[in-house]
């Protein structure tokens, strides 16, 4: 209803985006350490087909959470103001544009900003450009959201990367697991994927667990719409000739909100599951337009999908509370990658009020241990630059006029993660060795 | 058989929507000479202001959920129609007789200003106006369901084209479009009011942009980019069937529609690449595209 009644009335995301802006132009050059200000550079999408499913609910939870923090309003172990007693200053961009222009933006952030670290990044190709980058300039640099596996694959010794979003494989692992589970009597798949790396990469990942752990199911179906299409008339017609009993989809945005409009319409997903390992990210939107029964994912113990403990609690109060809306897993995501700076900060600093240099906050983020509204954090991969976290999926309900989660499984850290060391895709064609679910 | 079928189906409904995007990229470009670019931008528009509507009218200011249509259809008029003669009379008029290649630089900005336009109306956030989809229900036939929404996509195009035929070739001012869009030079000479005239079919081609887009509106999020997206296809139909002819529209939708369809169930890894090939193998066939003439240049 919220999304209904604000049809008409001015645009908060815009308004807000400009309002942060300003607040950015207005700092102005000076140096973070001679204002006093810990300075934040925030890089997520504020235009482009990214911005209202992912970017917007990121820029919107980072400025709750920084305007909060300034404020000490935090529950513990954050109640201190600030960043060790600074004020947070954060200075907004939008990834839109390309893995050059952000390049160019972080350097613009590092040498004329003069930030102090970096928080952000949704796309993975931008991950992969900045992260050298990052270890160049030398400045603490925490990807919240992208999923590539190649980001520590390609910088092997990160010193100033750090990820706490997780890796694309664990949704994938932890969606065959939930449907093993959920679904014993599964005997075919296909699946609609958009069609570039993250499409193409989820739907091998979903397959090759599925050859693993339930050999005995069958590839009936697969198709690869050009990204941002939109219409998917003859691809859904073609999966229901294909009749499988589950249908994957990595699709997110737009894509996936028309996926699910159309394919319910056509009557695809009846007697059938429906599986979106972004799903979480829409769950306001899809009211009674998508199946009951849809099993969706939040990329990690995200938005609708976290614990429920003092932190969570608090984000979701001031989160719907300033925005109308209740935190989807993107919001969920940026606060966790800001809490685990300050933590880390904190942790690097000699005396509160005073900044521990770059190269103390990495000391003291590598290998942390840290609180966030999904439950502790553990950087425990990659080095101790990688965040291991588990992942839970579950079932849609459109009940009453609320959307709700049903049936939902939580798997562990260690069950849907591969070793140190070991690429995503081999540990999943070897079996999945090591893998520990109980 | 049952794929048979569904490739014409699905080829159909493709085909008449790709009409109905293109119809007034092609109109704009027989009677003016101007690739509009901005085109993408009027399908948004439509989309944004049928999404718009619907859902005001089913947030509890609505009574009989049919009326949604109308409202649809409305809302494509007015977008269409206020937009066309807005940047026609502001911008376009400055600019006739300009080269073909500065006018696609000039509606190429004029697509950037638009969406940013868009965003600072609408924001980011996706509209949904997915009542009209699903209330005319769906039908079954050889184990495969249709919305019937999208069936009657079909309809609609057919009449639009028919429509357009008929304002061409059986009406007093469609044969003075056609004598302008013969020679310029001469239908001036002969005292038809060429001004008036290209101002009205930009006003038609950008009302048929927009129609096409709030047509659309229930079927997808509604949502930025969207009409950058669309602008790429409506192209490549048009340059297939041949630039500025409707015949050739409707052509360029069917071949592409029904051959996007056929690699969709046959060998759905040649999609992304089918419409291209389609167009390349046109093109170099006939660079004129099927229904394009031969045009002498003026030295």
């Amino acid at each position: 209803m919220n999304r209904l009644k604000s049809l008409f009335v001015p645009r908060r995301p815009v308004v807000a985006a400009l309002a942060l802006m300003a607040v950015a132009l207005a700092a102005g050059s000076a140096q973070a350490a001679e204002n006093g200000k810990f300075r934040v550079g925030i890089v997520t999408f504020l235009s482009g087909a990214a911005a209202g499913p992912f970017g917007v609910p990121s820029a919107h939870a980072a400025e709750t959470v920084i305007d909060a923090l300034n404020k000490g309003l935090l529950p513990a172990p954050y109640n201190t103001k600030g960043i060790n007693g600074l004020e947070i200053e954060a200075v907004i961009i939008d990834e839109n544009g390309g893995a050059t222009k952000q390049v160019e933006e972080f350097r613009n952030l590092v040498e004329r900003q003069k930030v102090d670290a970096v928080i952000g990044y949704i796309s993975s190709g931008d991950c992969l450009a900045v992260s050298p980058v990052a270890e160049e300039l030398k400045i603490p640099t925490v990807f919240y959201d992208c999923g590539t596996s190649r980001l520590f694959e390609e910088n092997k010794a990160p010193k100033y990367s750090f990820r706490t979003g997780l890796d694309a494989v664990v949704d994938n692992v932890g969606a065959v697991r939930y449907l093993a589970d959920t679904r014993p009597k599964m005997a075919s798949i296909a699946g609609i994927q958009q069609n570039y790396a993250w499409g193409q990469d989820s739907w091998t990942d979903f397959v090759e667990t599925t050859k693993k752990l339930r050999p005995e199911v069958k590839v009936v179906g697969e198709q690869f719409p050009k990204i941002f299409q939109g219409q998917y008339g003859a691809e859904i017609s073609a999966l229901s000739v294909a009749k499988p009993d589950v249908i994957h989809s990595s699709f997110w945005g737009g894509d996936m909100e028309a996926l699910v409009l159309q394919g319910n319409a056509r009557g695809l997903f009846d007697g059938r599951t429906l599986l979106l390992t972004c799903g979480e990210s829409a769950m306001e939107h899809y009211k009674d337009q998508a199946p009951n029964g849809m099993v969706i994912g939040g990329r990690g113990p995200f938005g609708a999908f976290a614990p429920k403990n003092a932190l969570s609690e608090w984000l979701r109060a001031a989160y719907s509370a300033k925005w109308n809306e209740q935190p989807v897993y993107p919001s969920f995501k940026i606060v966790q990658a800001i809490l685990g700076l300050k933590a880390a900060v904190e942790k690097a600093a000699a005396a509160p009020g005073k900044q521990p240099d770059a190269d103390k906050i990495t000391a003291a983020f590598t290998s942390l241990t840290f609180e966030s509204p999904s439950g502790t954090v553990k950087m425990a991969r990659s080095t101790g630059h990688q965040a291991m976290q588990g992942i839970a999926y579950g079932e849609y309900y459109f009940e009453g006029g609320k959307a709700t989660l049903k049936n939902v499984r939580s798997y562990k850290d260690t069950c849907v993660t591969p070793p140190e060391g070991v690429n995503g895709q081999d540990w999943i064609k070897s079996g999945m060795p090591g893998a520990k679910c109980d | 058989m049952t794929t048979f079928i569904a490739i014409l189906v699905d080829g159909s409904i493709y085909a008449s929507w790709l009409f109905l995007v293109s119809a007034g990229l092609t109109v704009i470009y027989g009677v003016m000479r101007i690739l509009n670019m901005a085109h993408g931008s009027f399908y948004a528009i439509g989309a944004y202001a049928g999404a718009s509507l619907v859902g005001w009218w089913f947030s509890g200011a609505g009574g009989n959920p049919y009326v949604s249509y109308l409202l649809l259809l409305g809302a494509a008029l007015v977008a269409g129609l206020v937009v066309g003669f807005f940047i026609e009379f502001s911008l376009l008029r400055r600019m006739y007789g300009r080269d073909e290649i500065l006018m696609v630089i000039v509606t190429y900005a004029l697509l950037l200003i638009l969406e940013d336009a868009i965003k600072l109306v609408w924001g980011v956030d996706p509209y949904f106006a997915y009542q009209p989809y699903g209330l005319l229900g769906r039908v079954s036939f050889s184990g495969l369901t249709f919305a019937n929404y999208d069936l009657g996509l079909i309809g609609v195009s057919l009449v639009v084209g028919f429509g357009l035929w008929l304002i061409l070739n059986r009406t007093h001012k469609g044969k003075l479009l056609r004598a302008v869009i013969h020679d310029r030079e001469v239908a001036v000479a002969m005292g038809v009011n060429v001004k008036a005239m290209f101002a009205v079919t930009f006003a038609v081609g950008t009302t048929l942009g927009a129609l096409a887009g709030a047509l659309t509106a229930p079927a997808i999020s509604v949502s930025p980019g969207i009409g950058v997206e669309v602008i790429v296809l409506a192209f490549a139909v048009v340059v297939v069937g041949g630039m500025g002819s409707i015949g050739g529209a409707a052509a360029g939708a069917v071949l592409v529609g029904l051959t996007r369809a056929a690699a969709v169930h046959l060998a759905p890894e040649l999609e992304l690449f089918v419409i291209y090939g389609v167009m390349s193998l046109v093109l170099s066939v006939r660079p004129q595209g099927l229904f394009g003439q031969t045009l002498v240049r003026k030295i």
